[in-house]
């Protein structure tokens, strides 16, 4: 009933392709917005910043960095990690060797190397596909991780290899309790989350999803394949880097190259699957899920009285963690967003059944 | 064969001369020559596998024949990408369509206007002014096109989601966003029924009367092929067998033989 969009005429093509079209989403985005930048700020707890809304942020942030590759552009990657990884070395040399550089300056810098350096590991793209692709972008994830770990120039000569950064300033602003860095990343992703929407909907977005649906009718029409791939790989991975230097400066603050392991490449991959391949938003709603169902099952169990010992806890997460993956690549391959979609279709009719 | 009005057939389009294409010991095509003219409607027909798809695919770009040249626009090239066909103003509809069918029928036509949107990567980024007016002066002319082809109330639908006719349809939208000078059709109307035929060739011809483009299709139907083609070119393993107006290919020796077999 509330969601209706009958009497919505629009009158131009620019209405039409507004990223919110119908007017009950756009209230919906803007309560969401103001819940994030005023209710948040004003009610959470340490333990909801550190725990929760911070490590979603970020991981959200990698996540959209990966659906465009993967969801828009058809190019499987298992690489994010270590794209990540490029992007929190980068800041950190930049860090302790430029110190007067604005933090701002230095998230680009670390974006910029996390593309360039994506964009060397995306040049088999062109000739490789599917599974060749992920074992190639797998490559990198292990030569990325071997290079963090043993070239020590890049840690610093940290005996441990574990680093780490002081307190951080952004324009003579503390960015350093936990609000601080909430809003501060809260700002960062929601700008590039934007940006990421208008390049999916504009027509960068449409020639990666061309070459993603059928490559060979792209190149009929006119579209490069090997740059159009590419693109992808450096947004992509500028995202990734973003993100990596977030999580390595405002979430661990202090870390070692298994941060961005493997694991993460994959957890990454996970998210986007369960949270909708080819959906900004579906990126925000699988980091959420991927970082809540650890916490759940930590927590609901014993307060409901069934002893779990942290053992079970985590095997009980992988196979339920599997187990959705299946579901979702079987059932819905446009995840969690799609059944979000399907509601709101359904919500746009009832109580009427046509 | 009835004649439009309001177009003239002018000089030679593009030329193929003396095209070899062999896969391996396979000749698909040998030393193959024609012309297309400029606002005409050429049909190539022929028994299957007698290398008409193969002919289409030397032509944008795909295969690269081992001898022989194609002259488009007065240039003669020997091997080209087929981007670079695109370029140039080649747009193509293939035999067992080949759309975007993860996006809407908006979005598979707009694509078809890639080429022609010049605002840079960070405008789009922001979607701001120019970037914007762009996308706006690019959605009217993809408006005309689904007007054109009576497409309207699937504009959102993803194409993978809808019937066989109307995928051929938005393939169509999607070729003549580009505005080509020539339009290369394989098998347009395969596994139609006779309404949507009609409405084919309905199409056809007014994209050919309307906008002057040169059409080079393949058909096997050969009602639609006398009917609609000013010229029809014939190929039979291979080798061109007949090139001349439907009457004359209809009394083609060669042709009945070709199509009727003949005895030994």
């Amino acid at each position: 009933m509330l969601y209706r969009e009958a009497g919505q005429f629009k009158a131009s093509y620019a209405a039409d392709q507004a990223i919110f079209p119908i007017a009950q989403d756009r209230v919906l985005m803007a309560i969401l917005l103001v819940v994030a930048a005023v209710v948040v700020p004003l009610t959470a707890t340490q333990y909801l910043y550190t725990a929760i809304l911070i490590p979603s942020l970020i991981l959200a942030l990698a996540a959209i960095g990966l659906n465009i590759l993967t969801g828009y552009c058809g190019q499987v990657s298992l690489g994010t990690g270590g794209f990540m990884a490029v992007g929190a070395y980068t800041a950190y040399n930049l860090f302790i060797r430029v110190p007067e550089l604005n933090l701002l300056l230095v998230l680009l810098a670390a974006g910029a190397m996390a593309a360039l350096v994506g964009v060397i590991f995306g040049i088999p793209s062109l000739r490789i596909k599917g599974f060749y692709l992920a074992v190639a972008t797998l490559a990198a994830q292990f030569f990325l991780d071997w290079v963090f770990a043993r070239v020590p120039w890049l840690y610093n000569y940290s005996p441990s290899g574990s680093v780490g950064v002081p307190d951080l300033y952004v324009f003579g602003f503390p960015v350093i309790t936990p609000t601080q860095r909430y809003l501060f990343i809260l700002a960062i992703v929601a700008l590039m989350a934007l940006v990421a929407k208008n390049l999916v909907r504009s027509s960068v977005g449409r020639a990666w999803m061309a070459i993603r649906d059928m490559d060979i009718a792209a190149e009929i029409i006119g579209i490069r394949p090997l740059q159009t791939k590419l693109s992808a790989f450096a947004v992509s991975s500028f995202y990734a880097g973003v993100s990596g230097a977030l999580w390595a400066f405002l979430h661990l603050k202090s870390w070692e190259p298994a941060a961005f392991d493997i694991n993460r490449s994959f957890s990454l991959l996970f998210m986007i699957i369960i949270g909708g391949l080819g959906s900004i938003l579906g990126s925000f709603i699988g980091a959420a899920f991927i970082l809540l169902v650890p916490i759940f099952l930590n927590q609901v169990p014993p307060a409901l009285g069934i002893p779990l010992s942290t053992a079970t806890i985590s095997h009980l997460e992988f196979m339920i963690f599997g187990a959705l993956i299946i579901f979702f690549l079987i059932v819905e391959p446009h995840g969690l967003a799609r059944l979000w979609q399907i509601g709101k279709e359904k919500l746009r009719l009832w109580p009427f059944p046509h | 064969m009835t004649q439009q009005s309001g177009r003239k057939i002018g000089g030679p389009l593009l030329k193929v001369q003396g095209i070899s294409l062999s896969f391996g010991g396979v000749k698909a095509l040998s030393d193959v020559s024609f012309e297309i003219r400029q606002h005409e409607i050429l049909a190539i027909i022929g028994p299957n596998g007698a290398g008409k798809s193969s002919m289409l695919n030397v032509i944008n770009g795909f295969y690269h024949p081992q001898s022989g040249t194609v002259t488009y626009k007065g240039a003669t090239r020997k091997q080209m990408q087929p981007h670079e066909a695109a370029e140039q103003g080649i747009a193509r509809t293939f035999q067992n369509i080949a759309l975007f069918k993860g996006m809407s029928t908006l979005d598979n036509i707009m694509s078809g206007r890639l080429l022609k949107m010049k605002v840079n990567f960070f405008l789009q980024a922001l979607y701001w002014g120019p970037a914007q007016r762009e996308e706006i002066a690019h959605r009217e002319v993809v408006e005309r096109i689904i007007d054109f082809l009576e497409i309207q109330a699937i504009r959102k639908t993803p194409v993978g989601k809808l019937p066989y006719g109307l995928q051929k349809r938005v393939e169509l939208g999607r070729a003549l966003a580009a505005e080509p000078d020539l339009l290369l059709l394989d098998e347009p109307m395969a596994g139609m029924n006779v309404e949507e035929k009609e409405d084919m060739c309905r199409f056809v011809l007014d994209v050919n009367e309307e906008f002057g483009t040169t059409i080079a299709l393949i058909e096997h139907d050969m009602g639609v092929v006398m009917d609609i083609s000013d010229r029809v070119v014939v190929l039979d393993y291979g080798r061109k067998i007949a090139d001349g107006v439907p009457d004359e290919v209809r009394a083609n020796k060669d042709v009945i033989d070709a199509y009727l077999g003949v005895s030994h």
